[in-house]
């Protein structure tokens, strides 16, 4: 059973019914769903959790959707791993990796929103559906439009890696490149938001969209036996999904679900591209605009529409934002696959980078739970990594070639020692 | 010299449905002083309780954020279009679909929560 949700103002505090509006009228701040948390008391506890579906739905009454609300697509419920020989790379020892790299069905953590928003549109009477996107968004309002059955038009930045736009095109969304960059392709999206009656799910849908991040957070305290992390390192492009995940463990502590805790938050972004890590640092919430220059372009948000509620909540949890230099996000995909396996997207190893900083710098330690959330899938960049590896010679099928190829290389992946010492886990 | 100046939908109920405006304002600050003298319900609503104007109101022109040319050093010439955008605006809303009706009709039972959405806590700051 849901609860009531409706919009309010995020600066003054004005509220709104729900309806497709992103801005307040009265202060032009954005607007934000709020809940009936006494209702949410009696629906929104452990049991009726557990007891829902695998995926990010079985959070549907702190979710903005009726009750009855039956999602086409299940999303989210990604795997949240301990990563002992990333940690142990790292100078870490209680870290875990929060997976949305082989989150469904687009493999980011942008399905999770999707959802909420297409949810909303479908409400709403919206045939058609769009958005603005650096590339995660648009494959996954696609997908999933294709599937709700919407007309989609798409706006993207001429230059997108190829893999996100073959991934936006398959589902037979219209996608429009946009010559200038995301920013560029924000202002067109909030203009023709105005002029047609479409439901833009970072534009107008915005305040409904945002909450699908929420549940990347429920998931990472359920995961952890339902307690919080120490600290989260999360990755920051417009700012939002920090803020979300904070939201989520207030949520999760005022309805009784989670012991009290002070979470510390640290936002990662590229160094071409740190409007957020940079207001951080100079200890203001007022964020200059920059002109993105970086390959971790799912972050290349240089005016980012949370920004300063982002910076509010790494300073209010006590906690930090670093960036990182293109160089060292090529590195962290490859030690993140190298050590766990695991296959991120440019994003992935802005936040990779930035996690193993913060442990060099001390800011986070090595004893401390720590949740390092993978936000996208590598085989969507794999531009990033060209030239880092030779295609081998092939060899003859023959027993004495594969020996004389063996004893010319040496085997990969053996440099982390093992986790067990004297029958105890190093970890 | 003028400059020509598209208003959001957002000032519209402000500035009693006017969509654009010429202006002979030299440069920003000349420009914003003149739309609140023409309009001046929607004053209020320009600038938070310090008088400044409130920092998710965005200025383009000729389709760049004027931060990146100068901000409010910036000499506007002849001919400009100068854009004023919330930082995350629209809203076309699809009133009177029956679907709409029906769920605003589902929701009327909230009530008001004492804490914040937002932070959580009753006592917090992210509305200051």
């Amino acid at each position: 059973m849901a609860v009531a949700y409706e919009l309010r103002c995020r600066d003054c505090g004005k509220r709104f019914a729900n309806e497709p509006l992103s801005s307040c009228g009265e202060c032009f701040s954005p607007l934000e769903v709020v809940y009936d948390m006494d209702a949410a008391k009696r629906t929104f506890t452990r049991e009726a959790i557990t007891a829902g579906p695998s995926s990010m739905w079985r959070y549907q009454s702190l979710l903005p959707v009726p009750q009855d609300y039956v999602a086409p697509t299940p999303a989210g419920w990604t795997p949240l791993l301990e990563a002992p020989r990333l940690a142990k790379r790292i100078g870490a020892k209680n870290l875990f990796l929060k997976n949305d790299a082989v989150c469904l069905p687009t493999l980011s953590f942008k399905d999770r929103v999707v959802s909420v928003a297409l949810a909303n549109a479908k409400i709403f009477g919206f045939d058609t559906v769009g958005c603005s996107s650096t590339g995660n968004l648009a494959n996954a309002v696609a997908a999933q439009a294709a599937r709700m059955g919407f007309k989609t038009y798409i706006l993207v930045p001429a230059d997108l890696e190829p893999a996100k736009i073959l991934n936006t095109q398959v589902y037979g969304a219209t996608l429009v490149r946009i010559e200038g960059n995301y920013d560029h392709v924000n202002r067109l999206s909030s203009q023709i938001a105005e002029r047609y009656n479409w439901g833009f799910v970072n534009v107008n849908l915005r305040p409904y969209y945002a909450e699908g991040s929420k549940t990347v957070g429920y998931e990472i305290a359920e995961q952890l036996g339902w307690k919080l992390p120490d600290n989260v390192v999360v990755p920051m492009a417009g700012g939002s999904l920090i803020t979300k995940i904070r939201k989520a463990f207030n949520e999760l502590i005022e309805l009784g679900l989670v012991a009290e805790k002070q979470v510390r938050f640290f936002g990662a972004q590229a160094t071409g591209c740190s409007p957020i890590a940079k207001a951080v640092k100079a200890g203001t919430d007022q964020i200059e605009p920059q002109r993105p220059n970086t390959i971790a372009r799912s972050l290349a948000i240089g005016n980012p529409a949370d920004g300063p509620y982002a910076v509010r909540a790494i300073q209010q949890s006590g906690g930090w934002a670093e960036d990182v230099s293109d160089v060292e996000i090529v590195s962290a995909i490859q030690e993140l696959a190298e050590t766990e396996g695991i296959f991120t997207e440019t994003a992935g190893g802005v936040t990779t980078a930035v996690t193993a900083r913060l442990y060099a710098h001390g800011r986070i330690s090595p004893d401390e739970l720590t949740v390092s959330c993978i936000t996208g899938n590598g085989l969507k960049t794999t531009d990033a990594l060209k030239g880092r590896y030779e295609l081998e010679r092939a060899i003859r099928p023959r027993m004495a070639d594969f020996e004389e190829f063996v004893a010319q290389h040496e085997v990969r992946g053996v440099a982390v020692e093992d986790l067990v010492v004297g029958g105890e886990h190093v970890r | 010299m003028s400059v020509r100046v598209l208003l959001p939908n957002a000032f519209q109920k402000h500035t009693n449905g006017a969509k654009e405006i010429e202006s002979k304002a030299a440069n920003l600050p000349q420009l914003i002083e003149e739309i609140e003298v023409s309009f001046p319900a929607l004053k209020q609503h320009l600038r938070d309780s310090d008088g400044q104007v409130r920092r998710f109101i965005n200025f383009y022109v000729n389709d760049e954020d004027i931060r990146f040319l100068g901000n409010e050093k910036y000499s506007f010439k002849d001919g400009d279009e100068v854009l004023v955008i919330p930082s995350i605006a629209g809203g076309c809303s699809p009133h009177g679909h029956p679907r709409f009706a029906v769920l605003a009709a589902r929701h009327t039972r909230f009530a008001p929560c004492k804490c914040c959405s937002y932070c959580g806590r009753e006592d917090c700051l992210c509305d200051s």
